[in-house]
């Protein structure tokens, strides 16, 4: 009798996709985990018709099971017991699971797939519950069980399991292609990114650095951002632009009131720039309707001119709260919030315009050589790779 | 100096000595990463991410969520921080207490405190011979106002292991209070048990952290009036400038305490025996540790030779164990667990408690063993 958990049932998110695409789903979805169990390197993942199995061996469980949770595209998940087709291995995981659980009502549910099993689902049924009973004080409630007792009877063996959690859903990173995230080091872009991984695709990073007015803990703030988004997506590119120049340039030349609208121009072309280097296939933003200044859809429409490209704004309706309570389910509330300037922050207008005209921001934008100032911060960009289990000089002290 | 390093170390019930994992980390970290992890400059930022990945590996190693991890200066603040805190913040729904007879002084000072300046009551489980509580006893003495139930793990003194499953399970069952439990002696120990505990005291020196480092688990849900405010710290609940390194390190000592557990627990299952089978063939002696109690404890009486004596006799020949509870020692009295266990004084006075860890070797037992029989046998002098 084994006396772990020793096997965790993957069952998928939105299996409305169907033919073809469905096969590109699991695979996709498996390649994903395969990934996350890289960090558990004695786990094995095997897959069926229509569930992924992630083998524990050696690993600890719940560890993996957290891991997993952060995986896109999986609707629920859970521990289980596998065991030998024998009523009562069968009967033992299923005790030994429950007594892990706060007493209170139970079902068991069997799916019998396996008809050639002596035992009918409710007498399989039955006999889980009989000792369930007799040695605990769980009571049976067939309708709103507390506790549902899993028991699925297979070819080859039978999985026990109490515990059904919820998995993160949506479709498996990198099936949709690439994007290109706009990224401050506030609160929204990284949910902007988390929300975009939901949908499948895969996020590139563009951070805007104005040093000497942004400080190195900016831009470290913006590292640690960035590791905690591999949680969702194994690796991100991260590319950090230097903007320095091209402030100077809009401060000197741009009435205060219009230079967030240019500036933002300018960040929209170079992310459009290093998006078609990259082969991403739109841009990503953390903006929400009304939130600032540049953020009324007089803005936007002026600031989204200077490209042809998509810019997915997966946030545009989403209230300050609500964000927040993603950002913080999400892990990276607590570094977004550090009090550090960033290049937005410290050339912020007394009054920027509302309502800005295209035709004033163009005006005000020729007295700029935009090719020159593009191409002068592209070349000095810097990239940095962060993957989500990257060796430190630091893990020998843990 | 070498005098101490040449004995043999028998009394980790008390502390214990560095582990070497810990010590080369501190050595990096103590020259270097002096920073207050509050700053806002690179190397505060630093220092913060080290404690918070080091609060994230306490959790996963506990099963409970970061912000639940409180880092204290050790199990004795973070004893008074439950018992005291929680306390104070539910005395609205009741002012009554159970713990058991046999608690740490931290534990039981902490609610004496309560009982005699707060207006709280409390009832202290009786226990028998074996150190154990009576559990329908527990559930009896649980009432409507009962805020809050504190029980060790395993004893300090005599090693006695509360089924602290069994124990929350009537604790939740019967009453709306909070369990909290004292770890210190089980960590790296016994397997922990914490499903559904809300609080349990962590302490690091004894597992080879750094004096200096504990933590108190606090679920999420349970109210808790800081006994150190100040700073934001800790989430408010414990201010004061962060123990960064010794928080650092007491995640690296929990890991390595935790993971080398199962196989600590079996050779101190064999130590024990071994004492045992070799002391019980001395006439008048007895082992005062149950026989289920910890391995890793071990309490004997040999009433012809009164423990200061024997404590010395060892002492001369390099072996150091204790009397009774450390953080006792200074005091006259008998110790109030073993009157508690039924202990006669005069028996009392002659327990010595021999403490074991992972870094306890063979030889180490075996010549505690026979400098035991020594003294006993041929006297003192040397």
């Amino acid at each position: 009798m084994v006396t772990q958990p020793n096997i965790i049932v993957v069952r998928f998110a939105e299996l409305s996709t169907k033919g073809k695409n469905r096969k590109q789903f699991i695979t996709m979805l498996r390649q994903n985990i395969q990934e996350v169990c890289k960090g558990f390197p004695s786990c094995k993942v095997q897959q069926a018709y229509d569930r992924i199995y992630v083998l524990v061996n050696d690993e600890n469980a719940s560890e993996l099971m957290n891991r997993l949770q952060d995986v896109f595209g999986i609707a629920t998940l859970s521990l289980a017991y596998q065991v030998p087709l024998a009523i009562n291995d069968i009967i033992d995981a299923a005790f030994t699971l429950i007594q892990k659980e706060p007493v209170s009502t139970f079902k068991v549910i069997t799916r019998r797939m396996n008809k050639q099993f002596p035992l009918e689902s409710d007498e399989i049924n039955r006999a889980v519950a009989k000792k369930i009973l007799q040695e605990t004080d769980f009571v049976v409630d067939v309708h709103k069980p507390q506790v549902k007792v899993l028991v699925e009877i297979r070819h080859h063996e039978a999985y026990v399991t109490v515990n059904t959690i919820e998995g993160a859903k949506g479709y498996p990173v990198k099936i949709q292609g690439k994007a290109m995230l706009l990224m401050s080091g506030g609160i929204d872009s990284c949910v902007a990114s988390y929300l975009s991984n939901k949908r499948g695709i895969e996020v590139e990073a563009i951070h805007f650095a104005s040093p000497p007015y942004t400080s190195d803990a900016a831009k470290q703030k913006v590292l640690d951002l960035a590791k905690v988004l591999t949680r969702y997506q194994p690796f991100i590119r991260l590319h950090i632009v230097p903007f320095t120049d091209i402030q100077m340039q809009i401060a000197m030349n741009v009435p205060e009131s219009y230079r967030i609208t240019v500036m933002r121009r300018f960040m929209v072309r170079l992310a459009q720039r290093l998006a078609e280097q990259r082969r991403c296939k739109a841009l990503i933003t953390g903006e929400s309707v009304g939130q600032v200044a540049s953020q009324t859809l007089e803005s936007m429409s002026v600031i989204n001119e200077v490209t042809t490209m998509p810019i997915l704004r997966p946030l545009v309706s989403f209230d300050k709260t609500e964000i927040i309570e993603i950002a913080k389910k999400i892990g990276t509330y607590d570094i977004s919030i550090r009090p550090f300037e960033d290049c937005c922050t410290i050339f912020t207008p007394v009054a920027p315009v509302t309502k800005p005209l295209l035709h004033k921001a163009q005006r005000f934008e020729s007295k700029l050589d935009i090719e020159t100032l593009i191409e002068e911060s592209l070349a000095a960009t810097e990239v940095v790779m962060i993957r989500y289990n990257d060796a430190k000089e630091e893990d020998s002290f843990f | 100096m070498d005098a101490i390093n040449q004995g043999i170390y028998l009394d980790y019930a008390s502390t214990s000595p560095l582990l070497d994992e810990v010590l080369e980390a501190t050595q990096v970290l103590l020259p270097q990463f002096y920073a207050n992890p509050d700053s806002l400059h690179t190397p505060g930022s630093k220092m913060a991410a080290l404690q918070q990945r080091a609060r994230k590996q306490i959790a996963g190693l506990l099963g409970c969520q970061d912000h639940e991890v409180i880092f204290t200066s050790g199990a004795t603040e973070a004893n008074n921080m439950a018992i005291k805190g929680i306390a104070l913040a539910n005395q609205a729904k009741g002012k009554h207490i159970v713990t058991t007879a046999i608690e740490h002084k931290s534990v039981m000072s902490a609610i004496t405190q309560l009982v005699d300046h707060f207006g709280f009551e409390c009832t202290i489980l009786p226990v028998d011979a074996k150190g154990n509580i009576d559990l329908h006893q527990l559930e009896a003495s649980l009432r409507k106002d009962t805020i809050l139930v504190s029980v060790m793990a395993v004893n300090n003194e005599i090693g006695t292991v509360f089924p602290i499953d069994t124990i929350t399970q009537i604790v939740k069952r019967y009453s709306k209070a909070y369990m909290h439990v004292d770890y210190v002696q089980a960590l790296g120990k016994i397997e922990l048990q914490l499903q559904r505990v809300d609080a349990a005291s962590f302490s690091g020196h004894k597992i080879g952290g750094l004096k200096g480092s504990g933590v108190l688990f606090k679920g999420q849900n349970v109210p808790m009036l800081p006994l150190l405010s100040g700073g934001q710290q800790e989430n408010y609940q414990r201010s004061g400038t962060s123990n960064a390194i010794a928080n650092i390190t007491f995640a690296k000592a929990m890991r390595l305490a935790i993971e080398s557990q199962p196989v600590s627990y079996r050779k101190a299952t064999r130590w024990k025996q071994r004492i045992i089978s070799e002391c019980k063939q001395i006439e008048g002696w007895a082992c005062i540790s149950a026989e289920d109690a910890s391995p890793f404890i071990i309490s004997m009486a040999y009433p012809k030779v009164p423990s200061q004596i024997m404590l010395n006799a060892l002492d001369q020949k390099g072996i150091y164990v204790s009397a009774i509870s450390t953080c006792s020692t200074k005091s006259q009295q008998v110790s109030y667990v073993h009157q508690a266990i039924g202990l006669s004084d005069d028996r009392s006075r002659s327990v010595i408690r021999v403490s074991l860890s992972s870094m306890t070797k063979d030889e180490d037992v075996e010549a505690f063993i026979q400098a035991y029989k020594e003294v006993i046998f041929h006297g003192y002098s040397t």
